[in-house]
This record gives C-alpha cells, structure tokens and sequence, in this order.
C-alpha cells in the first residue's frame, strides 16, 4: 500500500524546443505577415469570463465537489452536536462514574461524494464518538480491538503513566480498559499512539474528549468540530481536508442556528501531515478560550491557528440572519474540503 | 514409448479440425472456471481495485478545461471528483459513471484559467488515486478551421518543404563537383541518416513511454521499425531486379533518393508533430529563430536526398544522361517535406502518442533501411574507384554530415 498510487502521466511536452520563450508573435510575422494563429495564442481574453464556479449544480457557491456523500452511512450534522455521556452510575463525593464501549475497527468510508477511504475507526466512525463528562468523574473506557492492527487509546490531560495509551498495545483480538479522574476541564483529543504515529492516527483514530468545569459552562448551542484531513495516495500529503472528515459538508448542508444565540465550538485539530490548520468565522469574532481550561477568554479574534493536538472552545453569537462562512484560512485546505457554513434564522 | 504411441493412435483418429478445437475448447473451460470458481480468490484480500487513467488530451477551451481520459488498465474506473490547482473544482462527465477497461470519456471543468499560467489537474478516483493532466501554458487549443489549418500547414512547409527544397537546390553544384567528390557527399548523406536514426530512436523512446503501459509503445515502435525495414528490403530486392534488367542506373538512382526522401518524409511527420503538438499545448513561444534553427537543420536532407541522384561515372558506352527532371526533384522534395505539414496538422488537432508512437517507429526502421542502401552504393563506388569504404576523404563526408547535423540541432533543441 505504500508505492507512490499516483503514476506519473508525462504530457506531450517532447522536444524542449519548446519551452523558448520567445513571442508567438515571431511566427506569426513570418507566416506572409499575417496573424494566422493568432486566436491560439495572443489578443487572449485575460480570463475566461463566462463561466460561475458551481454553477453546474446552480448553488453558485463555493461547494468544489460534484454530488454528496451516503448520508445514512455518517451523517457530520448528527456528529456535530452529538456528545456521549456514557453509561453513568453514581460514585463517590457525588461524582459519577462513567463506562464507554469503544472499538477499533477498520472500515471505508466516504471523504467527499464518491471518494472512499481505508479507514481506522472508533466505533465505525472517523473522527470517533465525542466523550462528555465532568471534571472530577470517574472515567472507565473499555477499548475493545477488532481489527488487524495493535492500537491504543492515548488521552491528553492529567492520568497516571498507567493509563496513558502508550503500553500495553492492543493487539488484535485484546481488549483493556483505561480508567482515570477527568481533569483538567477543558477539550481534550484522545488518539491511538501506536507506532507509525502518522499512519495511525491520520487513518482516523482520534476524538474528542471534553471535560466540563464542575460549575458546567453557560447555555449555549453547543458543537463539536474536529479540523481533519486524509491522504488518499498515501503519499504523506493530504487530497482531502474537512471538519468532521466530509469535504464540503457544512458548505452542502449550512450548520442552522438562531440569531443571537450563544454558539460554542469545541475544536481539535487532528490534520495529518500539515504543520498547522485554521478555523476563520466570516462577517463575526468569537472568544477565544485556548484548550478550554480557563473560564476566562484568551482574546476576541475573527481567526486561530492550530498546531497538530491543539484544540480551543470558541464563543460567540451571530447577530443577523443569514449565512456566514468559516473555513481554514490555509486557502489550499479551504479549496480541498475545509470550508462550511452557519446559517442564522430569526 | 509405449503411452505416446496410444495417445497417437487415438488423436489420430480424430479429424484434423476437432484435434485443433480441443485446446480451444481447454482454454475456454478454464476461463470459465476462473469465472465461476475464482481460484486467485486467496491472493484478493479485500485489495483496493488497480485504477488506472490515462490522460489522451487536455483542451484548454473558452471558460475551462476539457480532459479526454482513457482506462488504461484492467479494472473498471470510477472517476469521484476532479481537482484544479489544488482545489476541488465542479465538473461533468461525458460519458458519466463507470469506465470500463480501455472506456474513453470527456470531462468538461469549468475553471477561470488565466492566460499563460500553467495549470494542474488532478483526476480523483472512487479509490482516491489521483491522476494528473497538465495545460503546461494556458491558452485556447486551436480548433481546426481553415485559418488553422492554413497556419499550421504553412509551419509545416517551413520546417519540412522549404528546408528540402533549398537542399535540393545543390544538386547542379553537386553534379558539376562530380565524381571525385560523390564518394563524399554519399559519406555526408550516411553521416546525416545516421545523426536522423539516434534522434529519431530516442524519441521513440520518448514517446513511447508516455504512452499508457497496456499499449506497449517502445516494443510497438520496434516493431513497426522492424517491419518497415523488411519490407524496404523487399522492395528493393524487386526494384534491383527490375534495374539489372534494364540496366539503368539512374533509375536506380531515383529509386534509392525515393527511399531516401521517403524515410527522411517519415522523420519529418515526427518532428512536425512536435512542432504542431507543442504549439497546441501553448508551450511554444515558437519565435522564427526557431523556425529559421529549422530550415538549417533540414536543408542537410535535400543534399542527402540529392546525392545518389548525382551520375557516377560518365562516358562508360552509355549515352550521356539528362538529369533527372524538374518533376522528378518536385515529386521528391515533396516526399521528404510534405509529412511535417500532415504532422503539425495530426500534432495540431489530433495529437495522439499512439499515431505518434507508430509513425516515429516507421520512420527508424526507413532510415536504417537507407543507411544501408547509401552505403551498399558508396561500396559500389569505393570498389569501382578501387578505394577503400572507409577512405579518409569518405571518413571526412560521414563527419561533416553528423557534424552539420549536430551543430544545426542547437538552433532547434532548448
């Protein structure tokens, strides 16, 4: 699977005669003087100008890809806003104990309409289930591996060496159960950490773990979005980059909110390959809370990049109806997937 | 012994055409096994489908791109999405769905090119390879009108016809120079073919790899090579015969300068189709320096057609010979000249490496076919002169025919 998958197609360009950079003009004057060729190479329109970006399929918008992904397999609008509590029972000091079931398992899925990918999966899905909780819980994660591979869980915050996903491995077939107290608050990733770290993590094992403070946060729409990307030529560069791995898929089908209501993303970038990814709110500002550890915002800003790991809540309200644009400001990831919409209605 | 015999005994009583099906009848079964049982089952774990797309042309057109692919390998094709620049782009396909093996389809993308960049497009299959198409400088691609056509024709004529012609027009000079210099200029005329026969031979190269791998073009163009040169060899043989009874040797002479200029007419389509592809894909900047470097490169072949055409020895109880005629010296610059108009129009057009492929391979078997014949009559003419083949003077020949050809090269290859 690791042979270069994108053979090289040379074209025509035999005889470097031609790469002489002088004007086709010159040819022109020497053909009896008159500009017989003219139409194929000068007095050219700068662009060409009858043509809308997308409006093949009429939206007129920004949605590069033809056609939409089987929504019934992994729908990223019912992975926007669903958070898993888990199994809850009762512990000590008031707080609760929390029980998951995850399982890695290989699965292909589909990155953008028609395009499907050899994924690892939590639980069948990429990114894998959102994990919700308190500050303080008791957190029991029982990781079952099916597929081929060994894997692990490895969580970002406070636990003990024990538990933090690096041994044992899971082997194929094993299972083991990862148990520590959730802290601090915040948004944390969880991540297989299994060598090849690269080929492990960027094949889909990663999710989001958020910890809520103790006291909670105030009411809010509340949304879970994970910057991802996916090399489909498994030449350790990226063809796709999404929110919730679909390109395009809150550009298809806008996010809806209400003017005016508090809107809070907990955002992880898990983008493979790239040094960095972005998230850019149009026409709007959010409060910044990096890693989402403070209940005191980092700055207002319009625009936060993200190293691999890095994972922030943004706040904030829209205070007109109508659309508003977020993508990644690496232009290149917008134009390859990584751009959507906020749809405000009174 | 024994078992051979019966095994004899019995297929022999089956008629001839039965005992030829059986084989026949044996392939099919397995294939049907193959179909119904799968017996490679054990070697297919869930590996993702082999794609392959090869790219036939890119279009640069008014308001985006039109990118005809072929399915070049075994498996059907799904073609998801299309990428320009790096960024996902809409498009449609024509026909949509599924390529069978060697399925053609049109893809039609509409993009805001910007004139003279060079723009990169990448083809996205269901598996998530990709494939690239290039418009290396983007400007429209002619489409064949007559204001095409004629232009392009015309680069024809200056690389092909002119250049022969103006060599042709030595031939006088080289015939007042006589027989003492035409061991020379039979040597220049071997230097020449045999500096066409490397540069032809490594464009077969060329562009036999870039043709897709199911299409085998090197081997293809060998073996075009390889026919052409047999059947030059065959026809030569008749001619040969047919002169000896006759027993004119201008006839000969005009037969080999039709070889000559017919291999030389095969090495020009070649380069014609550079010239006409290259222009189409707006790579070049083609300024008349170049098209001049082209007249100079070319003007080479005219001596060499010229040459076997020059009488080799006079007064030997024949009559005095007229030259060859004014229409004999048209019919032949046309010959060598008139391909690299039918090569920038087929580059122009209707680029296609397989044509190209196959023609280029013509062309390498025709030139060594009359390397081999211009020597056999520089051989003939060293033994009647009883000199040895490779003289210093005719040594002197093959080095300014290579050099000339070489150095004229440098006006035409960047």
């Amino acid at each position: 699977m690791n042979e270069p998958r994108t053979p090289e197609r040379k074209r025509v360009n035999r005889r470097d005669v031609l790469k002489l950079g002088v004007a086709a003009g010159a040819v022109t004057a020497l053909i009896a003087g008159r500009p017989l060729l003219a139409g194929t190479a000068h007095d050219q329109p700068a662009a060409s100008a009858p043509m809308r970006h997308g409006d093949e399929n009429g939206h007129g918008d920004f949605s590069g890809t033809v056609g939409d992904v089987d929504l019934a397999q992994f729908d990223p609008t019912q992975f926007l806003t669903h958070f898993d509590w888990g199994q809850e029972t009762n512990g000590e000091d008031g707080l609760s104990v929390r029980a998951w079931e995850i399982t890695a398992l290989e699965k292909e899925i589909e990155i953008a309409p028609g395009v499907f990918f050899p994924a690892w999966t939590y639980n069948g899905q990429v990114p894998g289930p959102t994990l919700r909780c308190r500050e303080g819980d008791w957190l029991r994660i029982h990781f079952t591996n099916t597929s081929t591979h060994p894997h692990t869980i490895h969580f970002h915050g406070f636990h003990p060496p024990a538990m933090d996903g690096i041994e044992p491995l899971i082997g194929p077939g094993e299972s083991f159960t990862y148990e520590f107290k959730a802290r601090p608050f915040g948004v944390h990733p969880y991540h297989c950490h299994v060598m090849s770290l690269k080929k492990h993590i960027h094949k889909g094992l990663y999710g989001t773990l958020i910890i809520d403070p103790p006291q909670g946060r105030a009411p809010a729409r509340e949304m879970v979005m994970v910057m991802n990307a996916f090399d489909t030529t498994f030449d350790n560069e990226n063809e796709v980059y999404a929110v919730n791995t679909v390109a395009f898929h809150y550009m298809k089908h806008p996010i809806q909110v209400k003017v005016g209501e508090l809107i809070r993303i907990y955002l992880t970038n898990m983008t493979e390959f790239d040094l960095v990814n972005s998230f850019h709110l149009h026409a709007g500002m959010f409060h910044l809370y990096r890693t989402g550890t403070s209940l005191d915002h980092y700055e207002l800003t319009d625009t936060v990049t993200m190293g691999q790991g890095e994972r922030a809540v943004l706040e904030f309200t829209l205070d007109e109806p109508g659309k508003y644009m977020f993508h990644a400001h690496q232009s290149e990831f917008a134009e390859l997937g990584w751009t959507g919409f906020l749809e405000a209605s009174a | 012994m024994f078992v051979e015999k019966e095994v004899q005994g019995a297929s022999s009583r089956l008629p001839a055409w039965l005992t030829g099906l059986i084989p026949l009848l044996a392939i099919g079964l397995l294939v049907l096994l193959f179909g119904v049982v799968n017996p490679l089952a054990l070697f297919q774990n869930n590996l993702p489908p082999i794609e392959s797309l090869a790219i036939d042309r890119v279009r640069v057109v008014e308001g985006g791109f039109e990118v005809a692919v072929l399915n070049s390998g075994p498996n059907p094709v799904r073609i998801a999405q299309v990428m320009v620049d790096d960024a996902y782009w809409q498009y449609s396909s024509e026909p949509a769905g599924e390529l069978p093996r060697f399925g053609r389809a049109t893809l039609r993308i509409p993009y805001p090119w910007i004139y003279s960049e060079p723009h990169r497009i990448l083809i996205v299959t269901q598996s998530g390879l990709t494939f690239e198409a290039e418009a290396p400088v983007a400007t429209l691609t002619p489409r064949p009108g007559a204001r095409e056509f004629a232009g392009y024709g015309l680069l024809g004529l200056y690389v092909g016809v002119i250049p022969v012609t103006l060599g042709l027009l030595w031939y006088p000079t080289m015939k007042r120079m006589g027989r003492k210099w035409l061991g020379f200029i039979l040597a220049l005329t071997v230097g020449l073919l045999v500096f066409l026969l490397v540069d032809t031979f490594l464009e077969v190269l060329e562009v036999g790899a870039e043709l897709p791998g199911v299409f085998q073009g090197v081997p293809l163009a060998l073996f075009a090579a390889l026919l052409t040169w047999l059947a030059i060899t065959a026809l030569s043989a008749v001619q040969e015969r047919r002169h000896a009874a006759l027993g004119g040797t201008r006839a000969r002479g005009v037969f080999l300068a039709t070889l000559i200029a017919l291999s030389i007419g095969l090495h020009n389509f070649g380069e014609g189709l550079a010239v006409g592809a290259a222009f189409a894909l707006g790579e070049a900047a083609l300024g008349s320096f170049l098209v001049i470097g082209f007249i100079l490169h070319n003007i080479t072949e005219g001596i060499g057609i010229a040459a076997p055409l020059v009488p080799g020895r006079k007064g030997e109880g024949e009559p005095a010979q007229a030259g060859p005629s004014f229409w004999t010296f048209a019919g032949l610059a046309l010959i060598a000249g008139f391909p690299a108009v039918l090569g920038t129009w087929v580059g122009g057009f209707a680029f296609s490496p397989l044509l190209g492929t196959l023609f280029l391979g013509i062309g390498l078997g025709a030139i060594w076919q009359v390397i081999v014949e211009v020597t056999r009559l520089l051989q003939r003419y060293a033994e009647r002169e009883s000199a040895p083949l490779v003289s210093w003077v005719n040594l002197a020949g093959f080095l300014v025919g290579l050099a000339v050809m070489y150095f004229t090269a440098f006006f035409v290859k960047f």
